[in-house]
């Protein structure tokens, strides 16, 4: 689960991790009336999406006055904000976060997050703050200082000054930082995250170290011992399929193809995905049903695929383990009466009771297509919608 | 022969009074596994009964209670997500050498805790979130259909549930058996990787051949193509999942997930390709790409 800039720096300041002062807004007014809280100058608007890249993207401006702060948050309030992580389509802004500025000696960068080839947690140090990481570590890995954080004895001191010293930090300053680590690393753990990164992390003209931006993850399987993160959750930033999908504990991500896919198992919907970009068309959607596919699941996966008007035939895809086909079939067709199946419908099935379930898809009177495997169902699936795009 | 499992395979079932633990204990029990013992607290002294078999398997409070009793030398867990890592320590410190976790939905946390407690303990875990682990007419541990199996010598190994029974169906359509099948599960943080189970298939004369199925996410699938490149004695197939996945979302499994750059599934068949590693096209072609390079 993500979280917006000014969550996680309300979440920083409850573990003493030092941020600027800052407040949310969810109007040009409240823009304005934070803005006054704040001693000025220099004051910062930042439009708060999930999204990273919001400054290439034109949503933080640093303003020198109060009537500049308004003309910002006119600007950036409502906006679709277009960052590399949103898509060309953007992503609204709701929400505002007014902040202070900083006394910015020098920008660097740190991150805690899952090494998944050591089963641990690593603390990710650079000097190159303030840029895409990713392209640090493509171009300059060199410069990403890492320590591994053993889980039963948590990060250790002289894990912190091995990554101070490797920032380039001096004097007190090394003290501030080992504390700050510290610090994150005791909230990355008691709230289960996923992801802690702070780009740019700030050693101020005093020698402090701040976060000036704060993007905090956390993993969903762990949301249930954490009600207030739960709490943060924005559901304007998600998916509204996706969002309709999840009541019915449907595994569904919307992407931008014109062949919607159903299928149990995660790895056979990933596959079926590929399956079809191989014979020339795009997936519109991954799904997957689980293991214990109701009727009223699969009839609410139908809903949600039918809804996205680019899609031009559906893919179902089932190879039934502990689920058996006849379930599934059963499923199909009451969903067809219910829905309305408006375009192509090809189903494959396989394993437990496979005859059964194709016998009653093929008694049912239904205009479903029979994929008799993986790769004759994905072919006459993107034919279908081939031939139904034509006929619009 | 195969490996890990088979008819001297004495199975504990941890959560074994739970609607999808009762229910899998006895496909598993109708397969012909030998389950000697539940565990789930409070439980203690009761007893399950398999209708199927006519068995009545005793339940226990602990699983050293269980052991001491009944010797199990592995165990299969069906505990809850916020139990089940402490169910995974559980059987690890009462000794049993074989560990599978079905298990989905387990907090990442819980899992780097268990595996450092695994780390120093000489059980093998298999899973989290995985469909478990099958030698043909020997011994089911888990959640796939034993019906389509055959008996024979083509060892499976795969993060995904639903592909390795794709699998395992393209290659009994064709005749060909299979040794032992691994679900390694979808996890991010999990006990047996693919070089683990790739390595237990080399030194397995019953083994003749080896499909692997990746997927997105993580750097297992290059290590082992490396890995065989160097050591694998036996031909090998592979297939990638989710070559059409987009960075940064979360497919399905919570370790299926392209991120900063990393894990991408061309960069994984890449990596299989570059060591000489036969990759199938589509998932519908992994038994005929293991045919290209494996005559049984």
């Amino acid at each position: 689960m993500k979280i917006h800039e000014y969550q996680a720096k309300e979440l920083f300041r409850q573990y003493g991790i030092t941020v600027p002062e800052g407040y949310p807004a969810f109007s040009v007014a409240e823009a304005i009336t934070a803005a006054k809280k704040l001693p000025g100058p220099i004051r910062v608007v930042k439009a708060q999406i999930h999204a990273g890249g919001r400054g290439l993207g034109g949503g933080v401006k640093v303003c020198k006055t109060l009537e500049e702060v308004e003309a910002r948050a006119n600007d950036i309030f409502g906006m679709q904000l277009v960052t590399h992580q949103t898509g060309p389509e953007g992503q609204e802004v709701r929400r505002l976060y007014i902040e202070g500025g900083a006394d910015i000696a020098r920008e660097l960068y740190v991150s805690m997050l899952l090494d998944r080839e050591t089963g641990s947690v690593v603390l990710m140090a650079s000097t190159e703050g303030g840029m895409n990481i990713e392209d640090v570590a493509h171009n300059t890995p060199e410069k990403i200082h890492k320590v591994w954080i053993d889980p039963s004895v948590g990060l250790q001191d002289f894990q912190c000054r091995q990554a101070a010293f490797a920032l380039g930090l001096t004097g007190k300053t090394v003290r501030k930082a080992g504390d700050f680590f510290k610090k994150l690393y005791k909230l990355y753990i008691e709230k289960d995250c996923s992801l802690a990164e702070i780009n740019p992390l700030v050693i101020t003209g005093d020698g402090d170290v701040i976060a000036l931006d704060a993007k905090v993850n956390f993993d969903d399987n762990a949301l249930y011992r954490h009600k207030d993160i739960v709490a943060f959750r924005d559901v304007d930033e998600e998916d509204p399929r996706e969002l309709e999908a999840g009541k019915y504990d449907l595994n569904y991500v919307h992407l931008d193809g014109n062949v919607g896919c159903l299928v149990n198992g995660a790895g056979l919907a990933m596959a079926t995905m590929d399956i079809l970009k191989h014979y020339g068309a795009e997936p519109a959607n991954f799904l997957d049903v689980g293991g214990g596919a109701t009727a009223e699941k699969v009839t609410a996966a139908f809903r949600i695929i039918l809804g996205d008007e680019r899609v031009h035939a559906i893919f179902v895809n089932i190879f039934g383990g502990i689920m058996k086909c006849d379930t599934i079939a059963a499923g199909v067709i009451e969903a067809a009466k219910q829905v309305g199946i408006d375009r192509p419908l090809v189903v494959r099935l396989e394993g437990t009771n496979v005859e059964l379930g194709r016998k009653m898809l093929a008694d049912s009177g239904l205009p479903i297509l029979t994929g008799l495997d993986m790769k004759d169902g994905a072919q006459k699936a993107v034919a279908a919608a081939k031939e139904y795009a034509a006929s619009l | 022969m195969a490996v890990l499992v088979d008819s001297n395979t004495r199975l504990l079932v941890q959560g074994i009074t739970g609607s999808a633990g009762g229910f899998h204990t006895r496909q598993c029990m109708a397969y012909g596994t030998n389950v000697v013992a539940g565990c789930t607290p409070g439980k203690g002294g009761q007893s399950f009964s398999d209708e199927g078999t006519g068995k009545e398997v005793p339940i226990f409070d602990t699983v050293r209670q269980a052991v001491a009793a009944t010797q199990p030398n592995a165990t299969m867990i069906f505990v809850p997500p916020p139990f089940a890592a402490d169910a995974i320590m559980e059987a690890a410190d009462a000794g049993i050498p074989l560990i599978i976790c079905i298990t989905e939905g387990i907090p990442v946390a819980d899992m780097v805790r268990a595996k450092t407690f695994l780390a120093n303990t000489s059980s093998r875990l298999i899973g989290p979130n995985c469909p478990g682990i099958i030698t043909p007419g020997a011994c089911k541990i888990g959640i796939m259909p034993g019906h389509i199996h055959q008996v024979g010598h083509v060892g499976v190994v795969s993060r995904s549930g639903t592909l390795t029974y794709e699998a395992v169906g393209q290659l009994s359509a064709r005749n060909i058996g299979q040794s032992t099948c691994i679900g390694i599960g979808g996890d991010p943080v999990k006990g047996t990787d693919f070089i683990d189970a790739l390595s237990l298939f080399n030194d397995d004369p019953d083994t003749h051949a080896v499909i692997m199925i990746g997927e997105i996410g993580g750097s297992a699938e290059e290590e082992a193509a490396a890995w065989i490149a160097e050591n694998m004695k036996k031909p090998v197939a592979a297939f990638i999942a989710g070559l059409t996945a987009p960075p940064g979302r979360r497919m399905g499994h919570a370790g299926a997930i392209i991120s900063g750059g990393k894990g991408t599934g061309q960069g994984k068949v890449a990596a299989l390709e570059s060591n000489g590693i036969a990759v199938a096209p589509t998932p519908g072609d992994m038994a005929e790409t293991l045919l290209k390079v494996w005559q049984p």
